[in-house]
């Protein structure tokens, strides 16, 4: 009788992977959408694994956790996202606000929100969603730099990730790095964001610099822009896309052109 | 109520408890010594001074008695479900098909009397057909147990006072001459009726067993209850998760053949000195599958902040669903959806029963445009209810909304152009910001059904640096404040 369940069970998950082909879920690694980053990288981040991200300063927590959740959301597709943060992270750094979740280009609804005491907790509810395979990634938000949090519980976490496929990021708003288990290491800054019409603030921006890498890269610096529509990373340093051609040969337009530049709606 | 433990000093004097009563200090409870000695209660302390000097005199604490007696109701529900508290100093336990398993009710009756009295109580107990009838007897009869149906000729010699009424109606009666109830019985009702209300012939009726009342219980009936008794009192964790998961697997065929699933487990553990341990948990969608309450079990076992103090030992553990659902054979998919949607579910009642349920959350949309009120949060293990949808972004617009959200909104120095210009410099946690871009004002009014908070005016900002956020001036410089503070509420990623 069990081996008959067995046998079912295996044609099965073989059905399963039939069926989805070449899916991003059979995939290995997920790209950013961006050949500059995705380049050297070899393609894109290792989905089974386990990657950091570092703030490079105290107030760049922000941009880090914004980094952190972009990567998942890339990382998870349709897939849900686990994301623990310990309590002391909303005290200082803010509460996760859903709209703003929107924004990046996520459901919020499609997102478990974990909120842990200490950083043994965040820990363990990290393993326990790494080791879930129906979960798409994992985000753990440790606060500071806690005595648990060492090269053991990293190695676990990475081990669990490559075991259950589900992609894990480790963010950290508040710490230094320390000697870790981690697929890559990242360290990102908040960057100027290119300006939109009457000087308003743009699309989201990073400076990211990839400290660390698996396998033996070396470290580069890149600056990236969040496009939500799209879903990927765009050249933070491109040129800005609202630029208005300027006909020589129709004067009569040239005069028009400033006066039609589809104002955005503001609020 | 309370009494200090038998192996106190001098047991022999008579302890008064006393209490102030409009501005007099009156014994509000006596032992057996000063009733001996012909003290009651409403006595004047200084009265029952006078007749016993060497009493020993504390303060009555009516709220440490109630959760006394609110401890004595949960170890009751050994017996029984339904065990109701009678304020101040009563229990009332329903017995209707539960004597048996004690070997009949006279059996169930010396046990409880035995485990009342190791603890240092003692108790006045009868049995009978009614509730209000069992009240009455056991507070001012003398009768064990009433034979079915003999309710009418057990109550009738009891005075006017045994009824549950009020002490008016007890004074008025008895002035009209009316001593026992059997007197009240025999009366004509619609004059008593047209006199003291239909509540007297209603409480009257109760009491006789002429009509049958159901009791509240203190903790609701759950909608399945399996347990085991120890001859000999278990302490050891392993013990308790065998026989949990023997308990869930009798559970699990109970409910098959009902065709449900529990959403809420309870463990109870009954202590043999009476103080019973409940640890629940909860699931997202029914479940029977013993496997997957186990394991959420010893998740919460593992992660209790107070472990399961066995003292002496567990004598009896029980296991109740008190939330069932529906649930049907699932016919499995093949593409394997389901099974990811049960694993999803799984995890999340893993993680709450370690962390708590309102650790793990969801977010749900609300329909508003308030930035503090616009996403709430509900534990993940609740279905989801019917939500507002999310507000959807313009296409390839920057984000309006932060990421991070302040709560409350943090108050910051600002130089700022009168009467609504953005920010040019603000000071936040003592760092000054030089801002580069700006955006807004985005006006968000409260509400006009909650009309206490001023208007905001929101401003996007990015500093020199490209830290972007979101901030705002509370109140119309000019029509609603003079001197508008300015606050940080959030941080763009």
């Amino acid at each position: 009788m069990t081996d008959r369940r067995d046998a079912l069970a295996a044609l099965r998950n073989r059905l399963a992977r039939m069926g989805q082909g070449d899916s991003p879920r059979a995939s290995r690694i997920f790209s950013l959408g961006l050949p500059m980053v995705d380049g050297p990288l070899g393609g894109g981040l290792a989905r089974a694994a386990l990657h950091e991200v570092f703030a490079r300063t105290p107030p760049d927590g922000t941009a880090a956790i914004g980094f952190g959740l972009i990567l998942a959301i890339l990382a998870a597709q349709e897939r849900p996202v686990v994301w623990i943060r310990q309590d002391f992270a909303d005290v200082e750094g803010g509460r996760l606000h859903a709209p703003g979740l929107v924004e990046l280009g996520r459901d919020p609804s499609s997102l478990v929100l974990v909120r842990a005491r200490d950083a043994a907790g965040v820990l363990r509810a990290a393993l326990e969603a790494v080791r879930c395979p129906a979960v798409g990634a994992v985000g753990l938000e440790p606060w500071g730099e806690p005595g648990v949090l060492d090269l053991t519980a990293t190695r676990r976490l990475s081990l669990a990730a490559a075991a259950s496929g589900v992609a894990a990021f480790l963010v950290r708003a508040a710490a230094r790095p320390e000697p870790s288990s981690a697929a890559t290491r990242w360290s990102v800054a908040a960057a100027p964001s290119r300006a939109l019409l009457a000087n308003a603030p743009g699309q989201p921006a990073f400076a990211i610099s990839l400290l660390r890498h698996r396998a033996g890269l070396p470290a580069r610096d890149w600056h990236v822009e969040w496009d939500r529509d799209r879903c990927s990373f765009q050249d933070g340093a491109a040129l800005p896309r609202a630029v208005v051609p300027v006909s020589a040969d129709r004067p009569d337009q040239v005069a028009s052109a400033p006066a039609a530049p589809g104002w955005r709606r503001a609020g | 109520m309370r009494r200090p433990p038998p192996d106190g000093a001098a047991p022999a004097e008579p302890l008064v408890l006393i209490d102030k009563v409009k501005g007099a200090l009156r014994l509000a409870a006596v032992d057996r010594a000063a009733l001996a000695l012909g003290l009651t209660s409403g006595l004047t302390l200084s009265d029952a001074r006078a007749r016993a000097p060497a009493m020993v005199v504390m303060d009555a604490d009516p709220a440490a008695d109630a959760a006394f007696l609110t401890r004595i109701a949960d170890a009751c529900c050994r017996y029984t479900p339904l065990a109701a508290i009678d304020a101040p100093d009563g229990l009332t336990l329903d017995l209707t098909g539960c004597a048996h398993l004690y070997g009949g009710e006279e059996a169930l009756r010396a046990d409880l009397a035995q485990r009342l009295s190791r603890i240092g109580l003692s108790a006045r107990m009868t049995l009978a057909g009614s509730p209000d009838a069992a009240r009455a007897l056991a507070r001012f009869g003398k009768t064990a147990a009433v034979p079915p149906g003999g309710e009418a000729q057990a109550v009738g010699p009891l005075p006017i006072r045994a009824l549950a009424v009020s002490p008016d109606i007890v004074l008025a009666l008895s002035r009209a001459g009316l001593k026992t109830i059997a007197d009240l019985a025999d009366r004509p009702r619609p004059p008593l009726a047209a006199r003291f209300g239909a509540d007297l012939l209603a409480c009257l009726d109760r009491t006789l067993g002429r009509v049958d009342m159901r009791i509240t219980p203190h903790r609701p009936a759950p909608e399945c209850i399996v347990e085991r008794r120890f001859a000999e009192p278990v302490g050891r964790m392993e013990d308790f998760e065998g026989a949990l998961d023997l308990l869930m697997g009798k559970a699990a065929r109970l409910l098959e053949q009902r065709g449900e699933g529990g959403r809420v487990f309870e463990a109870s553990f009954f202590r043999t000195d009476g103080i019973v341990r409940r640890v629940s948990i909860e699931t997202g969608r029914p479940v029977r599958d013993p496997k997957i309450v186990m394991r959420l079990y010893r998740e919460k076992l593992e992660a209790l902040a107070d472990p399961l103090d066995p003292g002496f030992g567990f004598d009896l553990i029980r296991l109740a669903v008190l939330t069932a659902e529906p649930l049907g054979v699932a016919q499995t998919s093949l593409d394997g959806r389901q099974a990811t949607d049960d694993e999803i579910a799984g995890l999340i009642e893993r993680l709450a029963a370690r962390f708590g349920r309102d650790r793990v959350l969801r977010f749900t949309a609300c329909d508003t445009h308030d930035p503090d009120r616009e996403a709430g949060l509900t534990p993940a293990v609740e279905a989801a209810a019917k939500r507002a949808a999310w507000r959807k972004p313009e296409p390839d617009d920057p984000p309006a909304r932060p990421l991070h959200l302040f709560e409350p909104p943090q108050p910051i120095e600002t130089l700022a152009e009168v009467p609504d210009g953005p920010p040019l410099r603000f000071r936040w946690r003592r760092v000054m910001h030089e801002i580069a871009r700006a955006e807004g004002p985005e006006r968000i009014a409260t509400e006009w059904w909650r009309r206490d908070a001023a208007t905001r005016d929101y401003y996007r900002l990015e500093d020199a640096s490209g830290h972007r956020f979101w901030v705002f001036r509370d109140g119309l410089y000019g029509r609603e404040t003079e001197r508008p503070r300015w606050f940080l509420h959030g941080l763009f990623a």
